[in-house]
């Protein structure tokens, strides 16, 4: 099977979604001739015309806006926000109108949107290219919101996002774009054509959502993580030498809990982890629904490993990023809880 | 040290306030007939001036005059004018159910009839609306049943939209109208979307936006004016200026700039001011803009001048913010009295027929009240279903909602 870089797999992910489906549309900032400042559209524009695949002026709200109308058309746009940071001025576009459109028409006018955007730290982008943005798109009804973690996954969950009948927030990890990033920002990169889920199909697959995978198979507890920190916990696994089961979520909203009420019952621990602050984040909602379902088969409180509710520094990023070390701890932790 | 005055802050005052006397004296209204008409493929520098200006057709005499008269025939006319009265007597009707308690809300159009009214004329069967919450002519003008208007906003056991949305936030994809949202100005850049989704698909059809006043000063705006320009868009961009933003006059949204309208004129839209009280005018400017945008010429900018006769919505009383008096102090008359009195000057009308339609029009707005009513109001009578809150907030049903539609016991 051949090997792909996340970015291939995304750009794949969509040349075969503009080949089979002539209604997507690809657009968004430097998307067009140049193909994207992460260069997952290059080439799309030469292949499928301009008006398939075209630059967008610097508007969020625009580029959006824009989507939901044409998706109220019959087409399916899956537009590109350049960082997650960015999305906010879209915010009202996407909470208000792509979110409720069926729902306030009754079905008559419908939003199959997609809106990419590569999300999480670790490259050194400050504040403003670095946010974890999930907590705020899941606290949304009528969205749906993914974060997939390696490129065959990332290819799968994107065809099946842009066909999906409703608007889907497609968060991108953007460390994860050319390797399997576990925290060890010290050593060298591994490129993802080293690793088994860097492997991808060719053609057309689609990949259910609401529907998480076990990355590893464990008894003594459960690691709930998505996105770059799947890996990270990986380490903490290996480092630690604790037997953890480890669940990438893969699709927050909807979220397969019965994956993880299967793990934790049978582990009877929780940590979870993930790089957005602490307050109010996704993590919250989890361990929530965690000790809610799982009460009678917890040994020990949830515990979550996340990043500092401050601003994401620039000069002080492995210090905010919850890397192995803090995740180790927190599994140890949660064993002799 | 350089001389340093200190600064102040300009905060815009409307001319009077309540107790004064209203003047619109310094509005200028251009005669009817005046304003040219140019070629659709104009170049728009060329024509900045009818930014500036207002395009009328119906003079002070009831006469059609001018380049812009003469799109519509009497016939058509007369169809206006029923369209209108429908409107207000529709207006009146439901005001007074909302007082009654059988709505919890409702926003009229009194005064502001011609604009949709006549819009909806220079459509085609395809095209879309954005609307507002104000152009339920685009409704009445289209032939949508009154009836299912009013089960909206009765939220009853027939509501098209099941009870989901606030009164009069209609939708109806089958006769042009994109469902509002209530959220102000984000439906501007959503029509520029949809005509850039026709014209992608090499299609025919093309999209209408509407914006007030006041929401003009929304980024939404502008980032349809810019979407609209960089790719010609097929779309006509409405902004319906009737002077008043709840209780914030016109001046805290257009700033220093002249008006509305001249907002286009730095996006290179071709951009025109209309009298939005002259059915004619209305139509021929709205026909003038539709034209451009099918033969592919791009977006068109309209401001239509209009005034807001009654208070934004049941929730607020005008009286508080403007002279009770100053909307029979504006200069541009009531649109249902300019029509009728152009048609009786064109012999094609009668004080007599016009009671008579009146009264017509006014039985079929209560008989349709009756048939709403007889499926339920917001307090009494059939409802849409509890079950029915949790539906349609995706195509399918994840697993979080279906519980929680247990859990209410639905």
């Amino acid at each position: 099977m051949p090997r792909k870089t996340m970015i291939e797999a995304i750009r794949d992910a969509m040349d075969v979604s503009m080949g089979r489906d002539d209604s997507v549309v690809v657009f968004g900032e430097d998307v067009g001739y140049f193909g994207g400042v992460f260069r997952c559209t290059a080439g799309l524009q030469q292949k499928y015309g301009r008006t398939r695949c075209f630059d967008a002026p610097i508007s969020e709200l625009g580029i959006v806006g824009a989507a939901i109308g044409m998706a109220a058309y019959g087409l399916k746009p899956c537009v590109e926000v350049q960082f997650a940071d960015y999305v906010y001025p879209a915010y009202d576009q996407i909470v208000s109108e792509a979110a409720r459109l069926r729902y306030r028409s009754n079905g008559d006018f419908t939003c199959p949107i997609v809106v990419r955007m590569p999300t999480g730290g670790g490259i050194f982008g400050g504040q403003t290219h670095s946010q974890s943005p999930e907590a705020l798109f899941t606290h949304v009804s009528g969205l749906k919101v993914v974060v997939p973690s390696n490129p065959a996954d990332a290819k799968g969950l994107l065809i099946a996002a842009i066909e999906d009948p409703d608007p889907v927030i497609f968060l991108e990890p953007k460390r994860l774009y050319n390797g399997p990033f576990d925290g060890h920002h010290e050593r060298p990169v591994t490129p993802w054509s080293k690793h088994p889920l860097g492997e991808v199909a060719d053609g057309h697959y689609a990949l259910p959502l609401g529907k998480a995978a076990v990355r590893r198979e464990g008894a003594a507890l459960t690691v709930l993580a998505y996105g770059t920190m799947v890996y990270v916990a990986e380490a903490a696994a290996a480092e630690t030498g604790i037997d953890a089961e480890i669940l990438d979520l893969r699709t927050l909203l909807p979220l397969d809990l019965d994956a993880i009420l299967a793990s934790v019952r049978k582990t009877g621990r929780c940590v979870v982890v993930h790089e957005a602050t602490l307050t109010s984040g996704f993590g919250a909602e989890l361990a929530a629904l965690v000790q809610r379902h799982c009460f009678y088969h917890l040994e020990a409180p949830v515990v979550r490993v996340t990043g500092w509710d401050t601003p994401y520094p620039h000069a002080q990023e492995w210090d905010y990023f919850p890397g192995p070390a803090r995740v180790g701890r927190a599994m140890i932790e949660t064993m002799e809880g | 040290m350089p001389d340093r005055m200190p600064l102040s802050l300009h905060v815009p005052e409307p001319e009077v306030r309540p107790g004064g006397t209203p003047d619109f004296s310094n509005v200028p209204i251009p005669k009817a007939g005046s304003v040219p008409r140019p070629p659709i493929d104009v170049d728009p520098r060329e024509i900045r001036d009818l930014a500036y200006s207002i395009i009328r057709v119906l003079n002070r005499e009831g006469e059609a005059v001018g380049p812009w008269a003469g799109t519509l025939t009497d016939a058509e006319l007369l169809e206006g004018l029923r369209h209108m009265l429908t409107l207000r007597a529709f207006d009146a009707r439901m005001q007074t159910a909302q007082r009654q308690g059988k709505t919890s809300f409702y926003m009229q159009h009194m005064g502001e009839e011609a604009v949709s009214c006549a819009f909806r004329k220079a459509l085609e069967p395809g095209d879309m609306n954005f609307p507002t919450y104000r152009q339920a002519g685009l409704l009445i003008a289209g032939g949508y049943p009154m009836v299912d208007m009013m089960n909206q906003i009765y939220s009853n056991e027939r509501d098209p939209l099941k009870g989901r949305q606030l009164p009069i936030m209609y939708s109806s994809k089958a006769f042009g109208f994109f469902s509002i949202s209530g959220n102000l100005a984000t439906q501007f850049i959503q029509a520029v979307g949809w005509a850039m989704a026709s014209a992608i698909r090499n299609d025919t059809k093309i999209a209408a936006a509407w914006v007030g006043d006041g929401s003009t000063a929304e980024s939404d705006f502008h980032a349809a004016l810019v979407f609209a320009s960089t790719y010609r868009a097929p779309v006509v961009l409405n902004i319906v200026n009737n002077q008043w933003a709840i209780s914030t006059f016109q001046g805290i949204a257009r700033g220093g700039s002249g008006t509305f309208a001249a907002r286009g004129l730095g996006f290179g839209i071709p951009a025109l001011r209309v009298d939005g009280n002259d059915y004619l005018a209305v139509h021929a400017v709205a026909k003038w803009a539709a034209e451009r945008a099918r033969k592919n010429l791009g977006p068109t900018l309209v401001e239509y001048v209009t005034y807001r006769v009654g208070a934004h919505s049941t929730s607020d009383d005008p009286s508080a913010y403007r002279p009770k008096e100053e909307s029979s102090a504006w200069p541009l008359g009531d649109p249902v009295l300019r029509l009728k009195g152009h048609l009786i000057r064109k012999g094609a009308w009668s004080e007599e027929r016009h009671v008579q339609a009146e009264a017509e029009i006014l039985d079929a707005v209560i008989a349709a009240q009756k048939e709403a009513e007889s499926h339920g109001t917001l307090h009494t009578g059939g409802k849409p279903s509890v079950r029915d809150m949790f539906e349609g907030v995706y195509a399918d049903m994840p697993p979080h909602l279906r519980r929680q539609r247990q859990q209410a016991g639905v």
